[in-house]
């Protein structure tokens, strides 16, 4: 399993032809307690950059963007009926979505750990 | 992830900072400007904790940055009937009872223009001892204090003088807690009145204690010097029930009480009575006018508003933003959101909004379009959290 990195803070693990994706710890950290989270149905396919969920704290609202393309295979409804989960376990548990890629070549123009560290240090 | 658009803030004149700025840096408050300071949004406790900090025990807040301002006659300060005097000339500009405000005691009340809309919500005393006869004391909102000053000087300027108080600080105690912890240091304020005031001598210095608040619970509103509001501030902190609150917290704190927030949940458009705070208006000042926009502030109370503020409480769990457009379940506008989040002691999304006749009767069913979907509301009655104001014994 390889992970990746955007520069919009969500993290991209790749194992086969599939990723799980969610926000960085970084990010959960950024937004604060997490009280809403919206999903996008199974089976609905997304292009990189395209708004895929929604992730609101007290304060406001953010939009979490596709990290890649390809079409979701299975969503975490344990964080949409417990938001919480978002701040507990960002980069575990608190995952959102899980994405049958299309277009592999995305994944490897992605950031490494050490790249994404130093691009929020 | 990226944040959604938000109502932006006016940018004007550079960033201020308040007395307490390194305090507030030094116990990992994130900053962030609003009203034209440098703000503390949150600490490391986080909006949620903080909120609920508050409603449980006792939250310190720093408002520094709201203008405190004193209203003195030019002529006959001391004088019996100076008060009424310089009540009568602030009355011209807002609908509350003011001559009859006795001495140590606090309104709430509305600057209004000339059209019946606010101008900005505040705070008005009448201050202890004869010789402050003729002198009224005004906590305005931060954002449009010097709108507020400079209406204040044009419109009373013959008849009287307006001093800012600009070396001074202000902080509030808010939550249940907030009177034993204050009364360590001040034992009166244990059965000081609900929108009182005293003055009191604390580090070495006079400070004028206000019971009032803006998150629905017991609480104090304290006036110093600048140069003693870090030994005040350091001294609540200490205790174990007092912790920093940013305004993230303050801000779903008055929301779940049902507060308004000026330049969002009411303008210089709205009136005090589509604002529906028409308790602001006093007895005597509806049979006598004699305030601006009078006319059609009567008016409006006599035969009704268009459009009201309302409580609205979404359905589903996504909050609906300042800014939602509100439709009847067929699908006409009827009104907007003007405040909206996630309410940590309602433990669900709460907003308040403007909605049009006849669709103001709590009960009703709306529907608000959140991102482009329409999602099933309510309005409903203000607060959501039951207020927790004090009540003397008797």
């Amino acid at each position: 399993m390889t992970t990746r990195y955007t520069k919009d803070h969500e993290w991209v693990s790749l194992e086969g032809d599939v990723v799980s994706i969610g926000i960085t710890k970084h990010a959960a950290e950024q937004l604060g307690d997490v009280v809403f989270v919206e999903l996008p149905d199974g089976g609905k396919s997304f292009a990189q950059g395209d708004d895929m969920a929604v992730v609101e704290s007290v304060k406001a609202a953010s939009d979490v963007y596709a990290p890649i393309s390809g079409e979701i295979i299975e969503t975490n409804q344990t964080i949409v009926d417990d938001p919480a989960k978002v701040n507990e376990d960002p980069e575990g548990a608190g995952w959102f979505v899980k994405i049958k890629i299309s277009k592999p070549e995305e994944f490897e123009a992605l950031m490494d750990e050490a790249a994404y560290k130093d691009f929020i240090a | 992830m990226k944040n959604q658009p938000q109502t932006p803030q006016p940018q004007k004149s550079p960033l201020r900072f308040l007395p307490l700025h390194e305090l507030h840096v030094g116990l990992g408050g994130k900053m962030a400007p609003f009203a034209g300071y440098e703000m503390p949004v949150q600490y490391p406790m986080g909006v949620m904790k903080e909120h609920i900090h508050v409603r449980e025990k006792a939250g310190l807040f720093d408002v520094s940055h709201m203008g405190q301002a004193w209203l003195s006659l030019k002529e006959g300060i001391g004088e019996d009937g100076a008060h009424e005097k310089i009540a009568a000339a602030l009355e011209t500009l807002v609908p509350g009872e003011i001559q009859k405000l006795k001495p140590g005691r606090i309104r709430y009340s509305v600057l209004l223009n000339d059209q019946g809309g606010v101008e900005d919500d505040l705070m008005i005393t009448n201050p202890l001892g004869d010789e402050n006869r003729g002198r009224l004391f005004l906590v305005v909102n931060a954002a449009v204090k010097e709108q507020d000053f400079a209406l204040l000087r044009t419109k009373l300027g013959e008849v009287a003088d307006l001093t800012v108080w600009e070396t001074r600080a202000l902080l509030a105690l808010q939550g249940p807690k907030a009177a034993d912890v204050l009364a360590r240091l001040v034992p009166d304020v244990a059965d000081m009145p609900f929108m009182s005031m005293m003055e009191v001598e604390i580090f070495d210095s006079k400070a004028m204690i206000s019971r009032c608040g803006y998150t629905g619970e017991d609480g104090f509103e304290i006036s110093l010097p600048a140069s003693k509001v870090e030994a005040l501030a350091q001294y609540l902190l200490d205790h174990e029930d007092v912790a920093p609150i940013g305004l993230g917290a303050r801000d779903s704190l008055r929301l779940e009480a049902g507060l308004c927030l000026y330049g969002h949940d009411m303008n210089s458009e709205t009136t005090p009575v589509e604002a529906n705070i028409s308790f602001a208006i006093g007895k005597r000042r509806r049979e006598e006018g004699g305030f601006a926009g009078a006319e059609k502030i009567l008016g409006q109370l006599r035969d009704g508003a268009s459009k009201l503020r309302v409580g609205i409480k979404p359905e589903g769990r996504a909050p609906a933003r300042e800014g939602t457009e509100i439709q009847s379940p067929d699908g006409a506008t009827i009104g907007i959101v003007t405040s909206g989040s996630f309410g940590p002691t309602f433990g669900g999304p709460v907003a308040m909004g403007y909605v049009n006749e006849p669709h103001t009767e709590s009960g009703t069913d709306v529907q608000l379009i959140i991102r482009g979907k329409p999602a099933p509301a309510k309005i409903c009655d203000m607060p959501f959290v039951a207020q927790n104001y004090y009540r003397a014994k008797k």
